[in-house]
């Protein structure tokens, strides 16, 4: 989603959008699409008003909110000390790494619900599932970048007579970074659908519980009202992060949206 | 140091090399001799180059040296004493410029200073002078990537002297510049030594650069790693380019040159 400098580029790209959009509602109208299967895009942007302007969009929207930064935020600083332990201490990796790639298999989703069950209905179980989503990508790209640091930068270092945190602190953790954005950039959108999947299997509030609701009502153009916000939401996390990366990673020639691992 | 030699007030070589061998474990047949009962002084003050082929062990040598490669055996004394692992005393420059990026030139220059915790402050002036020296007066704060080649990796000859160091170890440090700017910066290098007096121990595989920089040129030859010859360079200084056309100087690559055509590593 990243706008490009050219304006012919831009313009294609939003004609696209129109296009699709203006046959979307052609579409509906000339088949006689019923609404409850797929609404039409202005039935979708009613829906979406009549859900600002009443508050009730706004309201599941902050707890959803609230689940994705507290889940990705633990999440990550859990991925980030996991990678930083096994980084520095390869004893871990052999030890404890299997473990973390056999917890990974499992996916998240099927243990939800045990998590929504120990954990109640509030927030807190999506914030557990939102971080156990969150946190594989952060901790693999974290590993792989502190073993990115070049031989010759370490040997550099190893004759100055650094020390291995030396040697850590000033060139591999630096070194990483790079690594790391790319594992927060996937993190933080998993951390979306953590939070959604959460609130599917069991929640009293937040967009996915209201997608359900409304899924139940035969609402389509309330739910594709939601799946706007949702999108919007992801764009808007994706954008922030790869703006603190760019003022983080300054010395990096833009990688785009390159990504590793998820 | 024990003071030894009470007839003659002879001062010991900086550097002493005795039998020294290294070998690296080959994954398939017999083991590589990278370096086969090498020795050599190398007296205080004065500038030796090593010049061979690919895989006579000269870079071998340069990282024994440095401390960064372990597992020669044989003695090896840096003043007197043996050296066992990378010392503060010695500074390195590597073939790439190996500057860090998200450090600027200034950054850069004082990571020794910040490694061996030396105090940043004490050692600005100086970072100033020898920037100064190498024609980057203005460029402190500037990021690694907005330099030329030529000026990272002067940057990092700066960064090898910021901590004065006895030795100054430097390994085809201009191996992958342009022949124009290769010689210019051949020129910076022996004005930096006059001024500083340091010793040096330079890597090359190009002869002339070789006999250029150097009072002493050590010719190794490959399979095994061993010296065959060490070439007394007794051209005066300060030298200049125009050196290199002189009928002496010929004389001496033409010695050097002798070696490998001899082993079939030149086209002689």
């Amino acid at each position: 989603m990243r706008p490009s400098g050219r304006p012919f580029e831009l313009a294609l790209s939003v004609l696209l959008a129109v296009a699709f959009v203006g046959f979307w509602q052609w579409a509906v109208w000339f088949f006689a699409i019923p609404p409850i299967i797929i609404p039409s895009p202005w039935a979708v942007l009613l829906a979406l008003r009549d859900g600002l302007a009443s508050g009730e969009l706004l309201a599941h929207f902050w707890v959803t909110f609230g689940e994705v930064l507290m889940g990705f935020a633990t999440g990550a600083v859990f991925g980030l000390l996991w990678g930083i332990g096994v980084g520095l201490f390869p004893l871990m990796e052999r030890v404890v790494y299997p473990y973390i790639v056999a917890f990974q298999t499992v996916p998240k989703v099927a243990i939800a619900p045990i998590i929504v069950i120990w954990f109640g209905y509030g927030m807190t179980s999506k914030v557990i599932i939102t971080a156990t989503i969150a946190f594989f990508p952060v901790l693999a790209n974290t590993i792989v970048g502190l073993r990115a640091a070049p031989a010759d930068q370490v040997d550099l270092m190893i004759a100055l007579t650094a020390s291995r945190w030396q040697i850590f602190r000033m060139v591999r953790l630096p070194q990483a970074l790079s690594y790391i954005f790319v594992g927060l950039d996937v993190a933080i959108v998993l951390a979306v659908i953590g939070a959604i999947v959460g609130e599917f299997v069991g929640a009293q509030a937040g967009l996915g519980y209201l997608i359900l609701q409304r899924d139940f009502n035969l609402d389509m153009a309330g739910v594709f009202a939601i799946l706007v916000i949702l999108s919007a939401l992801g764009i808007g996390l994706h954008t922030l992060v790869t703006k603190v990366r760019r003022r983080v990673v300054f010395w990096m020639d833009d990688s785009g949206d390159r990504t590793i691992g998820a | 140091m024990p003071s030894v030699n009470v007839g003659v007030q002879t001062k010991p070589p900086l550097i002493r090399a005795l039998r020294l061998n290294k070998t690296y474990p080959a994954r398939d047949g017999a083991p590589i001799v990278a370096l086969k009962d090498v020795d050599f002084d190398i007296g205080e003050g004065e500038f030796v180059t090593v010049v061979g082929p690919s895989g006579c062990g000269k870079s071998t040598l340069l990282k024994v040296m440095a401390g960064i490669l372990a597992g020669a055996s044989g003695s090896l004394t840096l003043g007197g004493v043996p050296v066992t692992g990378p010392s503060r005393n010695v500074g390195v420059v590597f073939q790439a410029p190996v500057l860090l990026p998200w450090r600027t030139v200034l950054e850069n220059v004082l990571l020794p200073i910040d490694v061996q915790r030396r105090g940043r402050p004490a050692h600005l002036a100086r970072a100033q002078d020898l920037l100064r020296m190498v024609g980057l007066e203005g460029f402190e704060n500037r990021y690694p990537a907005a330099l030329s080649g030529g000026m990272q990796q002067r940057v990092g000859i700066v960064r090898a002297l910021i901590h004065d160091p006895d030795l100054l170890l430097m390994d085809e440090p201009f191996g992958a510049l342009d022949a124009m700017t290769r010689e210019q910066m051949n020129l910076d290098l022996l004005r930096i030594w006059n001024a500083n007096g340091k010793t040096v121990m330079l890597v090359t595989h190009s002869i002339p650069e070789a006999v250029f920089l150097a009072d002493r040129v050590i010719v190794m030859s490959p399979r095994p790693g061993r010296i065959t010859d060490i070439v007394t360079v007794g051209l005066p200084r300060p030298r200049r380019l125009s050196i290199m056309a002189t009928p002496e100087f010929g004389a001496l690559t033409d010695q050097i040159r002798a070696h490998f055509g001899a082993l079939g590593a030149l086209d002689a």
